[in-house]
């Protein structure tokens, strides 16, 4: 078998897997500009503009200032671990964009080029393995700092991803229910155009209890605004990278964006349709026409997430830890609950 | 082009993981040699002052790594519990449309005794975080 | 030799070394670090026996869920050397002794597996719609059954934590 897989899938699947990289790292570099712009609208400021006309050449400037500062490791940590906390946060979410469909199939000289890293049977249980593996990163850096202060907000953070795991894997049941497979490209699949039999085809339309659920906990696995008690700085300093500098806190920073980017993705693919549009098989363009103008509206769908994130930050306040944990475990959990069996029963009583 | 679709309508074999692997491999690579290059990269003066805990300016006072609220150890066993049970709704979910009305009633079971125990954490008071 | 063969070859001996990490390192957050690699290898191990379910299982629950409680554990206890208590000879001697006896029972049972299970051919029985079926029709009642197991560990589970 090993034969078959051959010289030029591996080439291919190389160069796929090093564009995914490169472009969830190039969104993250610009979420923190846009982030950063659109703080600056929201409170009336003009925002970061001295790098490059519009400031445009910020993230390069802020990512070479991080990579030349001082690399400190306190010495009361815990050395390898240390350096272990933040590699373990990059790599987690370097890893979920392999199983996202970013596009149909390009057709290139006889060839088929699948725009998806790797098409999984089991593709949404796999993004649900590494999201809950970026626990680690942030507990193990945070226990290995040897403060305080990084190790409450590492516990915060741990306690809250859990939690919030729960309800995010209850509210994709439902869902799951209807499309009957876990293969993200088949989920797409489904959702083929906009419009069909008098009806969305898109799942938002089909779940939209199921997506509000996830929505609130995708905010809350990435620590983002309103739930970023893990470094809430009027209690704990910098949470649990309090102790880190250089490109180590960069890592932080940094994964912290790209699972931003990675769960609108998700997001995007499983509720909005992925790369599917409306209108597109009456566009009458050839199929890689239609394929790279699906890439474009992923994308579209993606950015409007990233953009909804920042709108959340700059608008709405902090929770507190309590209130933290009674919305994630006795109101979504319960919910997530009912959504599922309502859903089971609506959709056999109208089958049969 | 039959070797290809092979491989990917595969998803059913073990082939299709490899290309996780291979990004498995390149992320290492990145996230090592990002840490190799800051370490080389940045500044080295060393102080003994300068390297210790931060503390907003305070004598540090013993050690970070002592025991904690069992409110956080609490919510970590209940998760484990919840865990569980939330995978089994996953192969439920998959089979929903062959199972019918038979897997829906055995499936309304499952989640009566969830939610059984879920009320009783909820009166026990065992996820208040104020006493 | 077989590609499978060769990557199992290399997935047994990293299981084995980690294995043999978590009961030899001092620290016991490296011990759980060890563990996790290990958890790694044998789902590793269930995607060449295309136990895609399993495995995914495997790394949500084990390496996702319980070491995660694992961690909590060793972190909110008092890690300081000072506070470690010390091992009695007994105590010691006891691990022994359980531990030797539970390699009897994993090698008693091993010996009666049936070599040819084993052939090297994927079947599709771990792929999660066949696994449903057979869990939602053949073992439904041991599937009832387990959610009252879970409901006594919740009650354990409070009962312990909240004592005082």
């Amino acid at each position: 078998m090993i034969l078959q897989i051959g010289t030029y899938l591996l080439v291919e699947k190389f160069i796929l897997i090093s564009i995914v990289l490169a472009i969830s790292l190039l969104v993250a570099m610009y979420s923190t500009y846009a982030e950063r712009k659109v703080a600056a609208v929201i409170q009336d400021r003009r925002g970061p503009n001295r790098a490059g006309p519009f400031g445009i050449l910020q993230p390069l400037a802020d990512g070479a200032k991080l990579f030349f500062k001082e690399e400190i490791i306190p010495s009361h940590s815990t050395r390898f671990l240390f350096i272990l906390g933040p590699s373990l946060a990059m790599l987690t979410a370097c890893m979920t964009g392999a199983v996202i469909p970013w596009g149909d199939s390009l057709h290139l000289g006889g060839h088929v080029v699948p725009l998806q890293v790797a098409d999984v049977n089991i593709g949404i249980l796999f993004i649900f393995g590494v999201v809950s593996l970026g626990v680690y990163g942030i507990m193990i850096g945070a226990w290995a700092s040897n403060n305080k202060f990084s190790l409450l907000g590492g516990i915060r953070a741990a306690s809250q991803i859990i939690s919030y795991e729960l309800a995010m894997g209850l509210s994709l049941i439902a869902l799951l229910m209807l499309t009957g497979s876990l293969s993200l490209n088949d989920i797409v699949r489904q959702q083929h155009g906009f419009w069909k039999n008098g009806y969305f085809t898109w799942n938002f339309f089909r779940q939209p209890i199921g997506f509000l659920i996830f929505l609130v906990c995708a905010f809350a696995e990435c620590n983002r605004t309103p739930f970023d008690l893990a470094e809430c700085e009027n209690e704990l300093v910098n949470g649990y990278h309090t102790e880190y500098s250089s490109m180590k806190l960069g890592f932080y920073l940094f994964a912290e964006y790209v699972n931003m980017f990675i769960s609108s993705a998700v997001m995007a693919t499983l509720f909005f349709g992925g790369f599917n549009f409306p209108f597109m098989d009456h566009l009458g363009l050839s199929a890689n026409w239609i394929t790279i103008l699906g890439v474009v509206a992923l994308f579209v769908k993606t950015g409007f997430f990233i953009f909804l994130f920042m709108w959340v930050r700059w608008t709405i306040p902090r929770f507190r830890y309590d209130q933290l944990m009674k919305l994630g475990w006795k109101m979504l959990i319960p919910l997530a609950l009912l959504n599922m069996v309502v859903t089971g029963g609506a959709a056999l009583f109208f089958n049969h | 082009m039959l070797l290809h679709s092979y491989v990917l309508e595969a998803g059913t074999t073990p082939i299709s993981y490899f290309p996780i692997v291979l990004q498995l491999i390149m992320a290492l690579v990145f996230v090592g040699g990002v840490m190799i290059a800051t370490h080389l990269l940045g500044p080295k003066r060393k102080g003994s002052d300068k390297l210790e805990n931060f503390e907003c300016g305070i004598q540090s006072q013993g050690n970070a790594r002592q025991p904690m609220a069992i409110n956080y150890f609490l919510t970590a066993i209940l998760f484990v519990l919840f865990d569980v049970e939330v995978i089994f709704f996953y192969p439920y979910a998959v089979n929903f449309k062959i199972l019918g009305w038979a897997g829906f009633w055995e499936m309304v079971l499952f989640v009566a005794f969830f939610f059984a125990g879920f009320f009783y954490i909820i009166r026990k008071g065992a996820l208040n975080w104020r006493d | 030799m077989n590609w499978q063969l060769i990557i199992f070859w290399i997935l047994a001996v990293i299981a084995l070394l980690c294995a043999i990490g978590v009961v030899t390192s001092r620290n016991p957050i490296n011990s759980v670090l060890f563990l996790i690699m290990t958890f790694f290898a044998i789902a590793g191990h269930y995607l060449l026996l295309n136990a895609q379910f399993l495995a995914v299982v495997h790394i949500i629950v084990y390496a996702g869920a319980i070491m995660v409680l694992f961690l909590f554990v060793i972190m909110l206890m008092n890690m300081n050397a000072e506070t470690e208590p010390q091992k009695s000879q007994l105590v010691r001697f006891a691990g022994v002794i359980s531990g030797g006896i539970l390699l009897i029972v994993v090698l008693a049972a091993l010996k009666k597996a049936d070599p040819a299970l084993m052939s090297g051919k994927s079947s599709d029985i771990g792929l999660i719609s066949n696994l449903g079926q057979v869990l939602f029709h053949e073992f439904i009642v041991p599937f009832e059954l387990s959610s009252v197991l879970f409901l006594s560990a919740m009650v354990g589970a409070v009962l312990i934590g909240k004592k005082n």
